[in-house]
């Protein structure tokens, strides 16, 4: 799925959600729902949080900076990044999965989409040793 | 002391301990505050006064102005 794709189905299942920013892991911009010179601020303003954030603590894969007029959500996927305001108040878990689940439904360039594996097809799986019990 | 007065009584005070809870509530939700979750499921929770918040809160109105 392309990015603009997902954001459009993202908000259309979350509207609280309002302004999107998708960033891709050479750090360009993959897809937005705002004009490209909003989107880069969103972007941009999305990793300085990013970065005070992880100097603060490091590790840090998501976050929500909640203020009385909307919040700002970042969440990190590997290199790549989704970043999103919403109206103040949000469903804080519900912001996070929705935008996990866009971010994970855009192919990356040059990606290939790879078939689902319906879990009970799985005849050749090896059984999984059961570690607990030794 | 009459059944029905101790259970007025009773009734008042669960209504104001509940009253209170759910003014108190609403008053944490509207202090600002930034919450980071870590990779490995740890989530540190700084409200507004804080030094981390009032460095990431900033950059957070940035992105908020319309």
């Amino acid at each position: 799925m392309d990015a603009d794709q997902a954001i459009a189905e993202l908000t259309d299942i979350s509207p609280q959600v309002r302004q999107v920013v998708v960033i891709g892991a050479d750090g360009a911009l993959t897809g937005s729902n705002v004009p490209d010179q909003t989107a880069e601020r969103l972007a941009g303003g999305a990793r300085r949080l990013l970065d005070a954030a992880e100097e603060l603590r490091p590790g840090v894969a998501q976050l929500e900076a909640a203020t009385t007029t909307g919040s700002v959500f970042v969440v990190r996927d590997g290199e790549r990044m989704i970043a999103a305001t919403t109206t103040a108040e949000p469903t804080v878990g519900l912001v996070f999965y929705d935008l996990k689940t866009c971010l994970r439904s855009i192919e990356e360039p040059g990606e290939k989409p790879t078939p689902r594996r319906r879990a009970a097809n799985k005849p050749d799986a090896p059984e999984e040793e059961d570690d607990a019990a030794s | 002391m009459p059944r029905r007065k101790v259970l007025t009584g009773m009734l008042l005070a669960a209504g104001s301990l509940a009253g209170s809870v759910l003014v108190r509530r609403r008053a944490a939700r509207r202090r600002e505050r930034v919450d980071l979750y870590s990779a490995d499921g740890s989530m540190h929770s700084f409200a507004e006064g804080t030094p981390e918040a009032d460095r990431l809160l900033p950059l957070a109105h940035d992105l908020l102005v319309p």
